[in-house]
């Protein structure tokens, strides 16, 4: 088995791991009815090791990934993303050492999961290096903004859990709108794991030539059934369906057509969720969450952001200005993924002050931390994806 | 009690005066900065016209210093600009009338072949010496953008005037009086 | 406002919410409260107690964190509508002006372009109104620490060791019940062991670590104000140079912005990576079809002698370097950047001397297009006059041949070929697409053999005499950061009263958690009564309220 095969085990290994982890969580945090804490105690200590192994074996596949490719695996999105999995676990771990919440690592190992799974629909064979990538600050930039963004992270999702609290399912308000919002983005991502598999399974391939921004005639192959055709398409697979719409060339049609699946997909199953269980996603963490010290998660949400706020100016500010200016002569430019590093920055910095100089404490810091993984997530997916500037990956 | 009071407070009040002033200062002075930041650093009249050493077609070498006490007419030019070419016939039947009045032409050509600035000087019959720029070390030092343009240099080696673009005769010789010594 | 004056005969400036000697609450709000309000220690900010002239009203605007965290926000806002559409600077227009610009955005964008450069949105990092935000935010940040550091540094200097009781009782850690002769001398001594500054006063202690991270906030905006500074200065002329130079292989040319220094290109080389070689990576290299694996220029840098002139062929080798991306080459405050590259310029041509009819071949010529000779002899007495040379043939003007620019692009030559057969000679202008007999037929003709190539290397030219104060301006913010964040400033305040009763409260600006796991300790050793976390009290409550409620 080659390092590379090894690699790709491993990473199985911990998906499989953290995926078991997550449900003994639950179990400990559900089981736990009378608050009786040897329970939540045991089980939490059992779903813990697993996280632990999983954890291990993670870190297994970074570095034997390393190891085959010569560089650190931070340099397209499906290693970026898979790290940034990989750092929110690590971030849980340090947490629940500390503080033995099993009710966290409920959220954030079903979303680290969410987030291996989508870096997974990526090409994920091992890549060389392109010249301004080849140098140590890609490991040193890289690795200090995912771990930064790991531990943020936890932030957002001890905000969940206080909000999973403290919103009230049952009465309409805005507070319900937007944590359901939450929870339905979340199985967007789902939705578009399983359509991206689900195509790539049934191998649907559909083959256009179009007209591109520079009035080029360039060739494009669609995964999955083109709902949106590219600027004056021409189809060149006989048997597929005839997009509805034909776009003009500024937009990416085909990354258009996977959003459409991903959000069909994913409302699909959102509503079959919502129908099975006769009421709001949101609505069936409550009794996992009944027991939760809101004290406690408003603490730990805090200390996320104060351990992770360092980190992220050093890595994604201090550090890419460094490498930018020895790789690209300046150490600012105004690339789409510079300005959202400062966004997020900015943003962080605005819940610190709103948090010390105005009392923003409980469910409204809550709502902050949830927002700042939104805005990262934003920079991760989107601004990869759809802006793209210098820092375009796929 | 209360004077010492006042006082305090009239020293609070000239410090707070202070620090915004001088950071509305600052903010005022950084868009003026941005907003001239587009113009390029051009030789403007006045400036001392930096001394170089270029060799015309001869071989014969041409410091600029050497010309102390006469009139320079700094031509930047090159084979492939139609208004260099055009001028080029009028600043020689100029440069024929104030030679010997103490006004110099030296032809700066960017940085071509020897082949095709001999053949242009040939074509054109040019009697004043055609220098190479072989480095573009001296239009670096002019920072020289479009051709031609023309660095009228007085007798004291100052820069009396950066002419871009074409001449008419009549600008040309204007400028030769200009930079005539007395 | 009037001075306030504390029920323990300390006079307080107005504004202040606790007494800075003895800690009672100065204000109804704050008597009736449960818990005191510890932010900056309860002084008086300054700004809030002075309101009379504009500067003054400007101060306090800008002393307000409402104001500092509505601008964070408005510029973060204002960051992110610049990245919906491309800037300016990334737009690919081959002649860049205004009006390409707003072209451009136009035809990709359509209206939603139009409108997007109409607002200005295309260079909106530059604009007036981004770098007034950031000024105000500047102001902001130095209005503001100035304000809350002073009262606050006083109030901490100051600090008294024995506080009022409803200064002790109203803090979030708090514990009253019995104690031993020994219990003050006790946990002195544990809490020297935990690294706390303990001071003892009559029946009281303070102990007190970590008070250096309140400065924390103070010392990154100070960082922060730095690297704004140095921001600033770069668009000071002399402090930035960008230029860009397109350097030949085999040219030699002045640098720009860089009196005195002289490059010359060796070799450009572009590598990509191949299957063979770097086997791992076959599936991606076949998936994205060429992978590059570098981009480099190999130079010769040159200075000339301090008392030679530009122009003079006197050049004193530096050092021989490749640039490579992220190797630039450093000299003397500049950097060069290997930055982008054109492939494949003609550089030479070969012809051979072709009868026409017979298709004998008299020979072969190579012309070297960047420096032509005028005659080149064949070996059998035919040579070939050079009488024109046309680097970039652009058509004829008044039967001119004419050059659109001086690269080789599309090279035209004037020839006149003699032969022994033809000992007048002939004339012929050739192209690489077609020749032209302009005095009648010719018995010869020059056919086109090969062509040598040469790359154009893309090179930054960039000093920037800012990067130092940046740098520091980074450091001192990451040093504020770490300072305020990764420590906490945490202090006990005991007392026991003449009964022997001991009263205890602590406070920490954050990490409550690592406050408890000291106090414990404490607790345990000293044999102090149990604490209460009151906070939690107040938050079950609440809770319980609520339930009951419902």
């Amino acid at each position: 088995m080659s390092l590379a095969d090894m690699s790709s085990n491993l990473l199985y290994a911990a998906f499989i791991a953290y995926l078991i982890a997550s449900f003994v969580f639950g179990g400990a945090v559900k089981g736990n009815k009378e608050r009786s804490f040897d329970s939540e105690n045991r089980w939490g200590k059992v779903a813990f090791a697993i996280t632990i192994l999983g954890f291990l074996a993670n870190l297994g596949y970074f570095f034997t990934r390393w190891g085959a490719t010569g560089h650190p695996p931070l340099s397209n999105m499906f290693e970026f993303t898979t790290a940034f999995g990989m750092t929110l676990v690590g971030g849980f771990i340090v947490i629940y050492a500390l503080y033995k919440t099993p009710i966290i690592g409920m959220i954030v190992l079903p979303v680290a999961l969410l987030i291996i799974a989508f870096a997974s629909m990526f090409p994920s064979e091992v890549s060389p290096l392109i010249p301004a990538l080849q140098t140590n600050w890609l490991a040193i930039h890289v690795s200090t903004v995912v771990i930064a963004e790991g531990v943020l992270a936890i932030s957002a999702a001890a905000g969940l859990v206080y909000l999973l609290k403290v919103v009230d399912m049952k009465k309409n308000s805005k507070q319900r709108f937007f944590l359901e919002a939450i929870m339905y983005s979340l199985v967007i991502v789902l939705g578009f794991v399983i359509s991206s598999t689900y195509f790539t399974l049934t191998d649907y391939q559909a083959d256009f030539t179009y007209i591109d921004e520079k009035d080029a005639e360039t060739k494009i192959t669609y995964n999955m059934p083109p709902v949106f055709g590219m600027n004056e398409y021409v189809q060149l697979t006989e048997g597929t369906m005839t997009p509805w719409v034909e776009t003009p060339a500024v937009v990416n049609a085909s990354k258009l057509t996977t959003v459409f699946w991903s959000f069909v997909f994913g409302t699909i199953l959102y509503w079959v969720i919502r129908l099975v269980a006769r009421k709001r996603i949101a609505a069936i963490f409550k009794p996992f969450v009944k027991n939760v010290n809101l004290q406690l998660m408003d603490e730990i949400g805090y200390r996320a952001v104060i351990i992770g706020f360092p980190l992220f100016s050093l890595g994604a500010l201090i550090f890419a200005m460094i490498w930018a200016q020895i790789a690209w002569s300046r150490f600012w430019g105004w690339d789409p993924k510079e300005v959202w590093a400062l966004v997020t920055w900015l943003f962080y910095a605005a819940y610190l002050h709103l948090r010390l100089g105005k009392g923003w404490h409980g469910e409204k810091s809550a709502w902050l931390g949830v927002v700042g993984f939104a805005i990262i997530m934003f920079n991760l997916v989107a601004v990869n994806l759809i802006i793209a500037g210098l820092h375009s990956y796929a | 009690m209360n004077e010492k009071k006042n006082k305090k407070k009239q020293n609070r009040l000239i410090m707070r005066t202070v620090i915004l002033l001088l950071m509305i200062a600052a903010i005022g002075y950084t868009l003026y900065n941005n907003a001239t930041a587009e113009d390029v650093s051009v030789l403007k009249a006045g400036d001392k016209a930096p001394d170089f050493s270029l060799v015309d077609l001869e071989g014969n070498t041409h410091k600029l210093s050497d010309y102390k006490g006469q009139g320079v007419f700094l031509n930047f030019w090159g084979t492939w600009c139609k208004p260099c070419a055009k001028e080029m016939p009028a600043m020689d039947r100029q440069y024929e009338q104030f030679k010997d009045q103490g006004v110099q032409v030296l032809a700066v050509n960017i940085a071509q072949s020897e082949f095709e600035v001999q053949n242009f000087a040939d074509q054109y019959n040019l009697s004043f010496p055609v220098v190479i720029d072989k480095t573009k070390s001296v239009m670096t030092a002019y920072n020289i953008i479009p051709l031609p343009t023309t660095v009228l240099v007085n007798p004291e080696g100052e820069i009396e005037q950066v002419v871009t673009g074409e001449m008419t005769e009549q600008d040309i010789k204007g400028f030769m009086e200009e930079i005539k010594p007395e | 406002m009037e001075k306030m004056q504390c029920k323990c005969g300390h006079v307080n400036p107005p504004g202040t919410v606790l007494c800075e000697s003895c800690g009672r609450s100065l204000t109804e709000k704050e008597q009736n409260s449960k818990l005191v309000d510890m932010r900056y220690e309860g002084t008086a900010r300054r700004s809030q107690t002075y309101n009379k002239t504009i500067v003054d009203k400007i101060w306090n605007f800008f002393s307000s964190v409402k104001v500092g965290v509505s601008l964070i926000v408005v510029i973060l806002v204002a960051a992110a509508i610049g990245t919906i559409l491309p800037q300016q600077q990334y737009v690919d227009v081959p002649v860049r002006n205004a009006e390409t610009i707003q072209a451009y955005y136009a035809d990709v964008y359509g209206s939603v372009g139009r409108v997007y450069h109409f607002l200005g949105f295309h260079d909106l990092y530059n604009s007036f109104w981004f770098i007034i935000l950031v000024g105000m935010l500047a102001i902001s940040l130095i209005v503001a620490s100035l304000d809350r550091f002073v009262p606050l540094y006083r109030s901490l200097k100051n600090q008294r060791v024995l506080r009022h009781a409803s200064f002790m009782n109203k803090q979030r850690i708090y514990a009253e019940g019995n104690g031993t002769e020994d219990t003050l001398d006790k946990a002195e001594a544990k809490l020297k062991e935990l690294k706390y500054n303990v001071s003892r006063d009559k029946n009281g202690l303070l102990a007190e670590k970590g008070r250096f991270s309140r400065w924390g906030p103070y010392v990154n905006h100070i960082g922060l104000i730095i690297f704004l500074v140095g921001v600033m200065l770069r668009m000071m002329p002399g402090f930035y140079v960008d230029e860009t130079l397109w350097i030949r292989e085999g040219e030699t040319r002045a640098i720009p912005e860089a009196p005195g220094y002289t490059l010359e290109s060796k070799n450009f080389e572009m590598e990509t990576y191949n299957t063979e070689e770097d086997e791992v990576f076959e599936e991606a290299i076949e998936r994205v079809g060429t992978v590059a694996k570098n981009y480099q220029t190999d130079v010769v840098l040159y200075k000339k002698p301090d008392d030679s002139l530009p122009g003079a062929n006197d050049l004193e080798k530096i050092e021989e370097s490749a640039i490579r991306v992220n190797q630039p080459l450093k000299f003397d405050g500049y950097a060069i950047y290997q930055m982008d590259f054109k492939l494949n310029e003609l550089k030479a041509m070969t012809f051979a001397l072709t009868n026409k009819e017979t298709e004998e071949n008299l020979g072969e010529l190579t012309i070297d297009l960047i420096n032509p000779k005028n005659d080149y002899e064949l070996e059998n007495g035919s040579t070939v006059k050079l009488l024109g040379y046309y680097p970039d043939f652009s058509g004829f003007e008044n039967g001119e041949p004419q050059t659109a620019t001086p690269l080789p692009n599309n090279p035209g030559f004037l020839v006149e070929m003699t032969t022994p057969e033809t000992p007048g000679g002939e004339t012929s202008f050739i192209t690489i697409q077609n020749t032209v007999e302009p005095l009648g037929e010719n018995q010869y003709k020059l056919a086109f053999q090969s062509a040598d190539t040469r790359d154009v290397s893309g090179l930054t030219i960039r000093k920037d005499r800012t990067l130092p104060i940046l740098g520091l301006g980074g450091l001192i913010f990451m040093i504020g950061v770490a300072q305020g964040m990764y420590f906490n400033h945490r202090r006990f305040w005991i007392q026991q009263q003449a009964d022997g009763g001991i009263l205890l409260a602590g406070h920490t600006n954050k990490n409550w958690f690592g406050l408890k796991k000291d106090l414990d300790q404490v607790t345990e050793y000293a044999s102090l009564p149990a604490y209460r976390d009151q906070q939690e009290e107040i938050e079950k409550q609440k809770k319980e309220e609520g339930e009951a409620l419902s």
